[in-house]
């Protein structure tokens, strides 16, 4: 039997533990850096620019400090990028007491930061934990040399697996990312990525699709004429990793997520079940009070504009946009969502009898899951399509 | 009444591109019809759409008032013709109402197919021809040539081939004294009853139906009680005119005269192009020759994208058919496309035609059907019926034998491309008919090919062969017994109507092979696999899958940027609103055209 056309039954307490999200809150915090930007990122990143760094510090702390307060406090911060452990330990330290200064840290916030595996020393690590992160996100990718090359990464699959034994004994949480499908990656290397990744005992694992996006140089070199993701490769791989994770004890929560219990990304959980988070730093994404709204992305014009605003652009979806968006989001989960109205409309539709008849959702009491992840856009695309009028 | 001596009628015959318009304009301007400053380029074509396509649909007269170097005064009128192949029986009408014609060719392009059916037309209609060469300006011109060209085309001596350049005026003033001197005035007798043969009508908003005739005996007044003799309209001379080319009412037509008459009559299909127009109180015996009902030759499905506009194709094809009287629909149900109208053209281009205006006038979104000829199948017990869409060929068994159009088709090439054109002929099934030098270096060539083969890029593909010198003539020339069957196609093993198509029992494999292919390439992945199949009755003949999509889902990092997720997707949404369902498939709209795309070569 193939993992994605399985029928899973709801774990409850992922049940519990998603729809529990929706009322947390969380901070988001860019360090756009990079020494050098992977050909793949289509985030607002920069390569050098190093003057900028402490005024973009300073910038951040600014912007964290005009931050109206939520009404509880701060349950996830997530540190992300760039790359985060470009930026010494002591100023991420800065910017979390800031958060801490002004939104309030929940006693058991989850403070996670992304790191590369060629930072992570044994110190840095230390370092790190000093500072009052108490997860981390490794960008692995891949134990293949030749995967590592092609995704343009720094680091070896030596550095790698130090960088896990490394976090591991900093940590209490740690996360692999690992990404998929890159054209020339074996079957056989990928399923020794995932195994290793596995065997040396990470608590979470993101497993990501190679995904080629306009602009970036691997957009670029993929509209010239070089290989491109076979989405039935990855297909395959994704069937491999879900099958590997559960053995190894880690549950698929969401479409790219696993994790052991316990160990569930709480800044992942509440983006799905759509809950709110502050963002800070050039390019971020926020969600506030039913609005969400974004930053200027270029770096030189946020350090400008943080001290007034860094705002660019923002987005209200009247009550049946957010309803679908509510549906939507949720059903990246495992746990799937409570129907509602917009879920109750897709069971109604002709075109989502479709999925029922083909086994892409299920429905299960009054939750809706998606129970092939691997077509969860078709999904999505036919939610978006239903009219208020429809259900 | 003007003294029929001192009128000339007379049509100018020209290809695409080889000046007819500048020259009309320059007439016009040398006549005092129009001043330069009024005049705008092209004056006779007025649609926007027959300007973009650079030739002329409707026909239109014009009066123009000509004084000879000797002092006498002319009225010349300049019946426009239409300048494509599925107008050919306008343009006999239309030179009906002449006694000459200026036939216009290109000094450097030479004698065209299409012109030289033309100037055969006039001939044999016992017209006076008078040969001109335009464009003798032009560095790239070779009058020597193209007039021996003329010469061995007509029997005429080359000496009489007028060089002109209606750019510069140069050789106008020769024109008009030829249209003078060699073409005969026009014969009629104001006494007799009266006899007006329609050569064009066309739809005017506030007017209705105006139609141009031209007066062969008797007097047509404002004000006459007038019977159209093939319709049997009774109808009143609302208005009697000419134009100049502004529109000038008259108290009356004379014999031999040109001009426009409205009726007050809204709708174009009452008023048929080659009637006789004449008294009710005073009838003619007889109407004047040559009159046939419009035929349609070649038919297409069209269906609305969205179901809702079912209604609104309906009225935008009634309202075209009020200025297009070839035009002919009738509603039709197709499985696969829901409720649409089957329409009749006169050919490829008409049917372009109709299907730009309805979209582009009317905002209608379409599919179109692969366009069908019209067959005839005799069943088995001797009774006929005509077939315009495939669905209505019966079943091989109740059948006795399928009947289809042939055209009689005129081809002109280089010499240089014989073979190459021999050959695709032969590939349309084409069966040799002449073969003529019209010089050492051109050759006209002529066969006997199925409408069918013609209808598929026929002219696109002569013209790749010859590298854009080859040109094209076609007539109907009956119909013929052929061994046709109807190839179906097969979507998630449910037969899709629009997808049929009648084909050459020799050409049936490949064709379905091609087109199989050609969908399967069109058809995206679905959340199954999909058969793509053809078959001939309950034969499969081809096959291919479209296997099930194993991934679309977007397995990245988001980074908080929900928003353009949502955005990506409801791109992609939109997409899929433009698909079709076919049963349990989603078809793109391009899928419809491709089987037009489809050549069994």
């Amino acid at each position: 039997m193939r993992t994605d056309q399985m029928r899973t039954e709801v774990p409850a307490g992922d049940v519990l533990l998603a729809d529990a999200a929706a009322a947390w809150v969380g901070a988001y915090v860019h360090i756009p850096f990079c020494r050098r930007v992977c050909p793949y990122c289509d985030f607002a990143v920069v390569e050098g620019q190093d003057d900028l760094r402490s005024p973009y510090l300073a910038a951040l702390i600014a912007e964290i400090q005009r931050e109206p307060r939520f009404t509880r406090p701060l349950d996830a911060v997530f540190v992300g990028g760039g790359t985060p452990t470009a930026v010494d330990p002591v100023d991420l330290g800065r910017v979390i007491a800031a958060l801490d200064d002004r939104l309030g840290l929940a006693p058991d916030a989850e403070i996670s930061l992304e790191a590369n595996p060629e930072d992570l020393t044994p110190r840095v690590a230390a370092a790190l934990a000093d500072q009052g992160f108490n997860r981390i996100s490794l960008g692995v990718q891949s134990f293949d040399p030749v995967v590592l090359q092609a995704l343009g990464r720094r680091h070896d699959p030596d550095m790698a697996a130090e960088a896990i034994v490394a976090a591991l004994s900093a940590f209490p949480s740690v996360n692999v990312d690992l990404i998929f499908g890159t054209p020339g990656e074996a079957v056989s290397s990928w399923r020794d990525s995932v195994e290793r990744a596995l065997g040396a005992g990470v608590h979470h694992l993101s497993a990501y699709a190679l995904t080629v996006e306009r602009g970036t140089p691997l957009g670029r070199a993929v509209q010239a004429g070089a290989p491109a993701p076979d989405p039935d490769d990855q297909a395959a791989k994704y069937d491999i990793v879900v099958k590997a994770a559960a053995a190894a004890g880690l549950d698929r929560y969401e479409t790219s997520n696993f994790a052991m219990p316990g160990h569930h990304c709480r800044h992942n959980l509440l983006t799905w079940a759509q809950g709110e988070y502050a963002a800070f730093g050039n390019g971020a994404h926020r969600h506030r009070a039913g609005t969400r709204s974004w930053n200027v992305r270029r770096l030189d014009r946020y350090v400008e504009r943080a001290a007034d605003s860094a705002v660019s652009g923002d987005e209200t979806l009247d009550p049946w946009g957010r309803e679908v968006e509510r549906v939507a989001l949720g059903l990246r989960r495992a746990a799937g969502v409570v129907a509602g109205r917009a879920g109750g409309a897709l069971l109604e539709s002709p075109e989502g009898r479709r999925l029922l008849d083909a086994g892409v959702i299920g429905a299960v009491g009054d939750r809706i899951v998606v129970t092939r992840p691997l077509l969860g856009d078709e999904v999505a695309r036919t939610l978006l399509a239903l009219q208020p009028g429809d259900c | 009444m003007p003294d029929t001596s001192r009128i000339r009628n007379f049509s100018i015959i020209a290809h695409i591109d080889h000046g007819k318009s500048t020259l009309a304009d320059r007439l016009l301007e040398r006549t005092g019809a129009i001043t330069p400053r009024e005049m705008r380029e092209q004056v006779l074509d007025s649609m926007d759409l027959e300007r973009e396509r650079g030739i002329t649909i409707k026909a239109a007269a014009v009066r123009l008032r000509h004084i000879a170097p000797d002092g006498d005064e002319y009225i010349l009128n300049l019946i426009d013709t239409p300048g494509h192949v599925d107008f050919t029986y306008e343009v006999s009408r239309s030179l009906a109402a002449c006694e000459g014609a200026v036939l216009l060719v290109d000094a450097a392009q030479g004698v065209e197919a299409q012109t030289l059916a033309n100037a055969y037309l006039a001939i044999d209609g016992g017209l006076e021809v008078i040969p001109v060469i335009n464009k003798v300006d032009l560095p790239a011109a070779e009058p020597e040539r193209v007039a021996d060209e003329i010469a061995a085309v007509l029997g005429v001596d080359p000496s009489s081939v007028l060089r002109i350049s209606a750019k510069t005026g140069e050789g106008v003033e020769e024109l008009l004294a030829a249209i003078v001197d060699r073409l005969p005035p026009p014969k009629g007798d104001a006494s007799e009853p009266l006899t007006a043969l329609v050569f064009d009508s066309y739809y005017d908003t506030y007017r209705g139906v105006v139609c141009y005739l031209r007066v062969v005996d008797g007097i047509l007044g404002t004000g006459d009680p007038l019977r159209f003799m093939a319709t049997g309209e009774n109808l009143p001379a609302d208005e009697v005119g000419v134009l100049h080319p502004k529109v000038v009412p008259v108290a009356a037509l004379g014999p031999g005269e040109v001009g426009y008459l409205i009726t007050g009559v809204k709708e174009v299909g009452r008023i048929r192009v080659g009637d006789t127009v004449t008294r009710r109180d005073r009838p003619a015996q007889k109407m004047l020759p040559g009159y046939r009902e419009p035929k349609p030759m070649v038919f297409s499905g069209l269906f609305p994208t969205d179901g809702d506009d079912f209604e609104g194709l309906r009225e935008a094809l009634e309202r075209l058919r009020l200025n297009d009287a070839a035009l002919v629909f009738e509603p039709e149900s197709s499985r696969a496309l829901g409720f649409g109208f089957r329409c009749g053209f006169l050919g490829l281009l008409h049917m372009e035609i109709v299907r730009e205006r309805l979209e582009r006038e009317y905002d209608l979104d379409l599919v179109a059907t692969a366009p069908s000829v019209a067959y005839r199948a005799v069943r088995s017990d001797g009774s006929e019926i005509e077939v315009r869409s495939p669905q209505d060929l019966p079943d091989s068994g109740g059948l006795r034998r399928v009947l289809e159009p042939f055209f009689r088709v005129m081809i002109i090439t280089p010499t240089e491309f014989i073979g190459t054109v021999m050959d695709l002929l032969q590939e349309h099934r084409g069966v040799m008919g002449t073969m003529q030098y019209l010089s050492p270096e051109r050759v006209e060539l002529v066969y006997r090919v199925p409408l069918a083969e013609i209808v598929f890029g026929f002219f696109d593909q002569l013209k790749s062969r010859t590298r854009g010198y080859g040109s094209l003539d076609y007539e109907p020339d009956g119909y013929d017994a052929s061994d046709l069957a109807r190839v179906d196609i097969l979507l998630n093993a449910v037969p899709v109507d629009a997808f049929s198509a009648i084909v050459h029992k020799d050409k049936a494999y490949e064709y379905g092979r091609r087109l199989v292919e050609r969908l399967g390439e069109i058809i995206p992945r679905q959340l199954f696999d999909v058969p793509i199949q053809a078959a001939i009755g309950s034969r499969i003949i081809a096959r291919e899958t479209v296997k099930a999509k194993r991934k679309d889902v977007t397995a990245k990092c988001y980074g908080g940027d929900i928003t353009r997720k949502r955005k990506l997707l409801e791109k992609q949404k939109e997409g899929k609103k433009r698909m079709k369902m076919l049963g349990q498939v989603e078809v793109p709209q391009e899928a419809f055209v491709a089987v037009l795309q489809i050549d069994a070569d």
